[in-house]
C-alpha cells in the first residue's frame, strides 16, 4: 500500500467564524501500481484531496501515510523532498516554466534533486524521446502545441522516477484526439513501468478506463467501483 | 550547481525584458557612473598635481618667515606654505639674512646641495639697435637653477664670480634673442643690451640663452610683446633697486642622499628658531613639496568623498527601484513559483533564485555604470587637460557595492516569494 489516507479532514479559516470544512473524513488506500481515478463535480473537494495527496498541503485532521511514512507533521524541507522524489505532477494548464526549453523544463526536478548536469541532460533526453518529443526538445513552451506541452509536462513528472503520478485534469485543455494520445501515455507508463497513477477528472469516459473509480461528493467518498474496460 | 543555473536563468530574465531591466538599472547606472566619473577625475587630478609638484622639486625645502599668530590656522588646514604669496610687511630685522643662510649651509654641508635665492626686481625692456623686448627681471644666486628644469641653448648660467663682482651680466630667453638678434643664439652671446627699468638705463652683457617654455599662462601676445624672464646676478639686482634687505623666503635644495625631506625641514626650522626666539611678530616655517602635495591631495579627496556621498543617495533610490521591480516580477511569476515548489523546490531554493536575479540585475547595472562613469571621467579629465587614471579601488568598491545593493534590496522580495503557499501560487491567475 503506497498511499494510506485515514479519516482525513481539511478545514479552511480554522478558528474563525467562517470556518469551512471541505473534506469530512476521507479514508482511501491505494496500492502500488494501481491506476485509479477520482471523479466528482466542482466543489466536491477533488482539488483539496489532490493537494493533500501531492504533499502540497497538510490535512487539518487525520493521518496520511505515504510509502509508510506519516507526512502529517513534515516541514517544508521534508515535503519538498517528497514532492521532488516520490510524486510527479501533471497539471491541466501544463505549468511549464516559460522562457526555458522543453529540455530545461524536464531537467528542473532533477536540478532540485541535486543530480549532476550530464546525468540530468541524458535522463531528460531519454524521457522526451519516450513521450515522442525528441524532435522538439530545444523549443520553448510558447513554441509548442497543447499536446506537446502536456507530453513535456509528463516527461518532467517522470524526471526523478517517482512511484506516483498525480494528474489533475491532464486532458482538460486538449481536444479529444490529443487527449487520447495523452491518456495512452499514462496507460503505457502504468503498464510498462508500473507507476501508480492517480487521475483526477470530470470525464466519466476517461474514468472508465481506470482500474478503480472513486466518486467524491460534498467532501466525502460517495462511491467506489471497479473500472470498465481497460483498453 | 544551483547557483550556476540560477545565474543563467537570471540573465535569461534580464534579456527577456530588456527595456524594463534597463530602466530598473538606470538608478544604479547613474549612481555608480557618477561615483566612478568623480573618482576618475579626482585620481587623475591628484596624480597630475603630485607629478607637477615633483617636477618643481621634491627635494626642495621652502623656508620662509610667517606671522606668529597664523600658526594654528595654517596647521589646521594641513598647509605649510609659510608666507609665500602673502604681502609681508616685515621690517628689516624680521627678514632672513645672508649670514643666517651661510650658517645654515655650514651647519648642514652634507644635506644641503644648494640654496636658491631670488628677488623680483621688476619689469623692464631690453634694447639693441631699434628693436626691444619685454623682460621680467629677476635677481638670482648661483644655486637658483639647482634642481630646476631649464635648458640652456647657448652660453652659461649665472656664476658665483658674477655675484661677487656684481657684474652686469644677463641670462635671457631665446624669445629675446629672436627679437633682438634674429634668433642667432650664439651670435647674441657677449653682446651688449641696454636694460631699461624705471628710470634706470644700464648696459648688460648677455652670458647665456635659455629655452623659453610655454607656460600655462594664457598669453596671446605676439613674440615682441611677450614678457619673458631675464636673470641677473642677485647682488647686481640689489644694487639696481638700492636694496640691502634680507629675504622673506628662500629654497634649500637638499641632497638626494637624504632619507626624509620633511624630517630635514623640521631640522631647518629648529635651526632658525634661536634667531626668531625674541621676535614677537615672525617665525620661520619650512615646507616641502611633499607636504604640499599631501595637503592638496587631501583636499581633493575630501571634495570627492562629499560628492560620492551624494551619488550614494542615487544608489539608494536605484536600489529601491530594483526592489519594486522584483516585487512586480514575483507577482507576475507566481504560478512559476508554485510550479517550482510542486516540482520539489525548497523555500531556500526559491529565495536563492530571486536574490541571484536581483544581484545580477544590480551587478549588470553596476558594470554599465562603471563603463559609463569611466568614459565620462576620461572625457572630463581630458577637457581639464589631465590624463585619465583608472580608479581601481573605486571600481572594485562599485562592483562590491552594487552586489550588496542587489542582496539587500532583493532579500525582501525573494523572501516573500519563498514563503508563497504553493497551492495559492498554483491557483493564481
Amino acid at each position: 500500500m503506497i498511499i494510506n489516507l485515514q479519516n482525513i479532514r481539511k478545514s479552511f479559516f480554522c478558528g474563525k467564524p467562517n470556518e469551512l470544512e471541505i473534506l469530512h473524513g476521507i479514508d482511501l488506500q491505494v496500492d502500488s501500481g494501481e491506476f485509479i481515478s477520482i471523479v466528482g463535480e466542482s466543489g466536491s473537494g477533488k482539488s483539496t484531496l489532490m493537494n493533500i495527496i501531492g504533499a502540497l498541503d497538510h490535512p487539518t485532521e487525520g493521518n496520511y501515510y505515504l510509502d509508510g511514512c506519516n507526512i502529517g507533521s513534515a516541514g517544508d524541507r521534508e515535503l519538498s523532498g517528497i514532492r521532488n522524489q516520490k510524486i510527479g505532477f501533471v497539471f491541466q494548464t501544463y505549468n511549464l516554466i516559460a522562457r526555458t526549453s522543453a529540455l530545461a523544463n524536464v531537467e528542473l526536478p532533477m536540478l532540485y534533486g541535486g543530480i549532476p548536469k550530464q546525468k540530468r541532460t541524458a535522463r531528460a533526453k531519454e524521457l522526451l524521446e519516450l513521450v515522442e518529443m525528441g524532435e522538439r526538445m530545444g523549443h520553448k513552451p510558447d513554441e509548442l502545441s497543447g499536446g506537446q506541452k502536456q507530453r513535456t509536462a509528463i516527461a518532467r513528472a517522470m524526471a526523478n522516477n517517482p512511484s506516483i503520478l498525480l494528474a489533475d485534469e491532464p486532458t482538460g485543455a486538449l481536444d479529444s484526439e490529443t487527449g487520447r494520445h495523452i491518456m495512452d501515455i499514462f496507460h503505457r507508463l502504468h503498464k510498462e513501468q508500473g507507476k501508480t497513477v492517480i487521475l483526477i477528472t470530470h470525464s466519466k469516459e476517461l474514468a472508465e478506463e481506470t482500474e478503480r473509480i472513486i466518486t467524491l461528493k460534498d467532501g466525502e467518498i460517495a462511491g467506489e467501483r471497479r473500472g470498465g474496460t481497460i483498453c | 550547481m544551483l547557483i550556476v543555473e540560477n545565474i543563467k536563468l537570471a540573465f535569461g530574465a534580464l534579456f527577456c525584458n530588456k527595456m524594463r531591466s534597463l530602466l530598473t538599472m538606470l538608478g544604479i547606472i547613474i549612481g555608480i557612473g557618477s561615483v566612478i566619473a568623480i573618482m576618475t577625475v579626482s585620481s587623475s587630478l591628484t596624480a597630475s598635481i603630485s607629478d607637477s609638484f615633483q617636477e618643481m622639486g621634491a627635494n626642495n625645502i621652502t623656508v620662509g618667515i610667517k606671522q606668529s599668530g597664523e600658526e594654528e590656522e595654517v596647521r589646521n588646514n594641513g598647509m605649510r606654505f609659510g608666507t609665500s604669496g602673502r604681502t609681508v610687511s616685515a621690517d628689516e630685522e624680521d627678514l632672513i639674512t645672508d649670514e643666517m643662510i651661510a650658517k645654515l649651509q655650514s651647519a648642514y654641508p652634507e644635506q644641503i646641495e644648494a640654496v636658491s635665492l631670488s628677488e623680483t626686481i621688476g619689469n623692464g625692456t631690453a634694447e639693441s639697435g631699434k628693436s626691444s623686448s619685454n623682460l621680467s627681471i629677476t635677481g638670482i644666486n648661483e644655486g637658483y637653477f639647482t634642481g630646476k628644469k631649464i635648458s640652456l641653448l647657448a652660453g652659461r648660467k649665472i656664476k658665483q664670480s658674477d655675484l661677487e663682482g656684481s657684474r652686469k651680466v644677463i641670462l635671457v630667453s631665446d624669445k629675446v634673442v629672436e627679437t633682438l638678434f634674429d634668433g642667432d643664439n650664439h651670435a647674441a652671446l657677449c653682446q651688449p643690451v641696454s636694460i631699461k627699468f624705471n628710470t634706470i638705463n644700464e648696459t648688460y652683457y648677455i652670458v647665456g640663452v635659455y629655452k623659453y617654455e610655454e607656460s600655462s599662462n594664457f598669453s596671446s601676445a605676439s613674440d615682441q610683446e611677450l614678457t619673458t624672464t631675464a636673470y641677473i646676478p642677485l647682488s647686481t639686482g640689489k644694487e639696481m633697486i638700492h636694496s640691502n634687505n634680507g629675504y622673506s623666503q628662500f629654497t634649500a635644495v637638499t641632497a638626494s642622499s637624504i632619507n626624509s625631506v620633511s624630517e630635514f625641514a623640521d631640522k631647518v626650522e629648529t635651526f632658525f628658531a634661536p634667531y626668531y626666539a625674541a621676535n614677537e611678530d615672525y617665525e620661520i616655517a619650512a615646507s616641502t613639496m611633499e607636504s604640499m602635495t599631501e595637503s592638496m591631495s587631501e583636499m581633493i579627496q575630501t571634495v570627492a568623498i562629499a560628492i560620492a556621498f551624494i551619488a550614494g543617495i542615487s544608489l539608494l533610490v536605484g536600489g529601491i527601484g530594483v526592489m519594486n521591480i522584483m516585487l512586480v516580477s514575483i507577482t507576475e511569476r507566481t504560478r512559476e513559483i508554485g510550479t517550482r515548489k510542486a516540482l520539489g523546490a525548497k523555500n531556500s531554493s526559491i529565495r536563492l533564485q530571486f536574490i541571484i536575479e536581483s544581484v545580477i540585475l544590480c551587478l549588470t547595472g553596476g558594470c554599465l555604470g562603471i563603463l559609463a562613469g569611466f568614459l565620462l571621467g576620461a572625457v572630463a579629465a581630458s577637457i581639464l587637460g589631465y590624463s585619465a587614471a583608472v580608479p581601481v579601488g573605486a571600481i572594485l568598491l562599485a562592483v562590491g557595492f552594487s552586489m550588496a545593493i542587489g542582496m539587500f534590496f532583493g532579500y525582501y522580495p525573494a523572501n516573500k516569494a519563498a514563503k508563497l503557499d504553493p497551492i495559492e501560487a498554483l491557483r493564481y491567475e
